[in-house]
């Protein structure tokens, strides 16, 4: 299963290593990652998505929070939560049909014209993972002539961060999960 | 002061009394003061920087403190991987001080450049590249307490040769808090009250015990837990000494090479209990075949251990010395509460009936050296008390299984990696750090050769460690898989051809004693470990023989070869 992990760093020397390093070296894939400051200074936020059975995903949480740099470890794939992609794509767009077709889809996605040539447009998109690849999907038939995607950036809904933990007995994963070494 | 004068400071702030280093162009400012300040830091001159990480290694592991080395960059940091890999693998508190080009070169391919940080990224606990003068003791502070808390484990720091040049104020940091790095020492209540429930009730309980509980000093704590709850118990490879292994209870080592009996105990028992072990694939065997009846209680420090390998029922993260504790406060509870111990005689019964059946064994043949005997003899001789480090091989399971140790920190070894090379420097860092005590290096003809350089070290410190070798001219354990799983077919496990250890070791101008024939060995073992100084002793043994229980690799404990 997907899972979108968020994670918050000591920004310091050497930390997208440690972690792309921790992935590789025991054998777990990353699909997306971001990288970008946060509002405190001297912290950056991580947000990555990779998949795997619950193990796994259990193993890469408690891993990435063993990395003594890393403040927190939250995986929003339980928690309700936006995620957000953008996309560019150069597109195909020479003046008559196709040129409506793409103001069509871009209306409808509620996209963005970024930059017009007299047979094509630079279009700008951000959406869900889904959204985005339906968007792809509409386009290709059209033709698309360069892509340059995102990785996945992901926020808990603010309600959901008001919400209590459910039940008394803490669950095993928040047990063993809720942790550093 | 300039940056190596800190250094040494920061080094006396911690307390620091001995390290293990061999110097290099880029740590050549810290070499000049480290000689003007021997009298409170004593530095020792190995003759390999791998050796210089072993014995910091054993320095740690026979005393708890953090080991402490330095090396150039460069090759001085490569050499030093392989032992940084094995303080990594068994959790051993270790600081590394590398060398680096000056700031300006890094990244220039210059001379003696290698990435050390990089290189070591996988094999660290973490590790540092000092970029500001400043930095220096702040990181070493935090450097010292990273490496000794929590799980323990190396940690590097990379200076470049321009940061031991420049100067800056020396303030050492008295406290430390890293908001991303604050270990569980308490274990969840809820949690110890579940599993102090289970193991009043368990009728098949087996209390599995690593080198979690030496690190974490729980020794104590796990046999009066192990004595209330009349709980059979076993030690890992890296846990012997936790408890006694004289001791009633004591199930002797599990895994690939444990006791038929201990193996069994495992295997049938409902209820292993975990302390400070980490389900390694050496003693499980098998996965899905291990212990397949028990409820699994495990205790670590470190979360990632738990459920990594096996499912745990009752997962607690914490300190083992506080966890345990704590389950002994909470069976004090449940038995004033009137709960009580479940009848355990039965279960008693068969593993003495196990025992029985097939106990560790060993033929003699008239006066051929029987490996097994001179590690019996040497129990003997020392009185079970010596501080005994193996190499790895055939030799380090005999040891294993048979001398019977009694306290924590008193066997060393590379378990996790299974560094060949380790046993003789490693027998070194701990004779350096508990001086008066027999130090014994049991090693293999093999791994002695991949470390003899520090006969030198020891000659020029008159470190007294005694170095026993196992001489059966061969990888013996290579050997063996290859006798037992290929065919007979030994492919390049034959060492025959090998230097005179006796001669080699009084070149160095070592004392050197030989035995060929069993009647010999108590004589040389008792000449040996009562002479003065290093001593070398070479046993000429069977040179076919086998370790035995082997649960061959990918088999279930129970699928173990007898003999
Ligand atoms: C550095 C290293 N290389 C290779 C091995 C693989 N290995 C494990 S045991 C062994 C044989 C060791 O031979 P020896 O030191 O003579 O000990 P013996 O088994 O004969 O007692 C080898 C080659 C290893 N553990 N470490
Ligand atoms: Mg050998």
């Amino acid at each position: 299963m997907r899972h979108t992990i968020s994670l918050l760093v000591e920004d310091e020397y050497g930390m997208l290593p440690r972690i792309a390093g921790l992935f590789s070296a025991r054998g777990y894939s990353i699909d997306t990652l971001c990288v970008g400051p946060t509002l405190e200074e001297g912290i950056s936020r991580m947000t990555l998505t990779t998949h795997g059975n619950d193990k796994i995903i259990e193993q890469i949480i408690k891993q990435l929070r063993k990395l003594v740099k890393v403040i927190k470890v939250t995986d929003l794939t339980e928690r309700a939560h936006v995620e957000r992609e953008m996309v560019m794509l150069t597109v195909n767009a020479e003046m008559g049909a196709h040129r409506q077709e793409v103001f069509n889809l871009v209306e409808i996605f509620r996209a963005k014209i970024v930059d017009v040539s007299p047979d094509s447009f630079i279009v700008e998109m951000t959406g869900n993972a889904e959204k985005v690849q339906a968007f792809i999907e509409l386009l290709k038939p059209i033709g698309i002539r360069e892509m340059v995607r995102t990785g996945t950036v992901a926020m808990t809904r603010v309600a959901a961060t008001r919400q209590q933990p459910k039940g008394n007995e803490e669950t095993f994963s928040q047990l063993t999960l809720n942790e550093k070494v | 002061m300039r940056g190596a004068r800190i250094l040494v400071e920061a080094l006396r702030c911690e307390g620091v009394e001995h390290i293990f280093g061999y110097p290099g162009g880029a740590v050549l400012h810290v070499y000049d003061e480290i000689n003007r300040h021997e009298d409170r830091i004593k530095h020792y001159l190995v003759r390999h920087e791998q050796g210089a990480l072993f014995a910091a290694a054993g320095y740690a592991q026979a005393t708890g403190k953090t080991g402490v080395a330095l090396v150039t960059s460069g090759p001085g940091g490569t050499n030093a991987v392989t032992g940084i890999a094995n303080a990594f693998m068994d959790s051993i508190p270790v600081v590394v001080f590398t060398g680096q080009v000056p700031t300006h070169l890094i990244g220039n391919d210059a001379f003696q450049e290698a990435d050390l940080t990089g290189i070591t990224r996988s094999c660290t606990k973490h590790n540092y590249l000092v970029k500001h003068v400043e930095e220096l003791a702040p990181t070493i502070k935090e450097a010292f307490y990273v490496a000794s808390s929590g799980r323990p484990g190396p940690v590097l720091i990379d200076m470049p040769k321009d940061m031991t040049a420049q100067e800056a104020e020396f303030r050492y940091p008295e406290t430390i808090n890293m908001r991303s790095y604050k270990p569980t020492l308490q274990g969840h209540p809820g949690q110890v009250r579940r599993a102090v429930e289970l193991m009043l009730r368990a009728r098949r309980p087996v209390l599995y015990v690593g080198g979690g509980a030496i690190a974490a000093g729980a020794h104590e704590e796990v046999r009066r837990l192990a004595e209330k709850l009349n709980l059979p118990t076993t030690c890992t490879l890296m846990g012997l000494g936790t408890f006694p292994a004289s001791h009633p209870l004591s199930l002797g080592m599990l895994g690939m090479h444990g006791g038929y009996w201990t193996n069994m105990a495992v295997d049938n028992s409902d209820l292993l209990i975990s302390i400070g072990a980490r389900f390694d694939d050496r003693v499980t065997g098998k996965l899905d075949q291990f212990a397949r009846g028990a409820q699994i209680i495990h205790v670590d420090i470190d979360p990632s251990c738990i459920s990594k390998n096996v499912k745990a029922d009752v997962p607690v993260v914490g300190d083992a010395r506080v966890v345990v504790q704590q389950m002994l406060a909470e069976v004090e509870r449940q038995l004033d509460a009137g709960e009580r111990i479940a009848d355990r005689t039965a279960w008693f019964e068969q593993i003495q009936e196990w025992k029985r059946q097939h106990p560790f064994f060993c033929h003699d043949e008239g006066e051929v050296i029987k490996p097994q005997r001179v590690i019996e003899e040497l129990h003997r001789l020392t009185g079970g008390r010596a501080i005994v480090s193996a190499d790895v091989g055939q030799h380090q399971m005999w040891t294993a299984q048979l001398y019977g140790f009694e306290n924590p920190r008193q066997w060393l070894n590379s378990g996790g990696l299974g560094a060949m090379g380790y046993g003789f420097p490693a027998a070194m860092g701990a004779a350096v750090a508990r001086p008066g005590e027999q130090v014994v290096a049991v090693v293999g003809d093999g791994g002695f050769q991949m470390s003899f350089n520090e006969l030198a070290t020891i000659v020029e410190y008159d470190i007294p460690v005694k170095i026993l070798i196992i001489n059966n001219g061969y990888l013996g354990m290579v050997r063996q898989w290859q006798e037992q799983f290929y065919a007979r077919n030994y492919s390049h496990s034959n060492i025959q051809v090998a230097p005179d250890f006796v001669k080699l070791a009084e070149a160095y101008g070592v004392r050197a004693l030989r035995a060929t024939q069993a009647s010999e060995v108590s004589r040389v073992l008792a000449e040996g470990l009562e002479a003065r100084g290093p001593v070398l002793m070479e046993m000429q043994v069977n040179r076919e023989e086998n370790v035995f229980p082997i649960v061959p690799a990918g088999a279930a404990l129970k699928e173990m070869i007898l003999g």
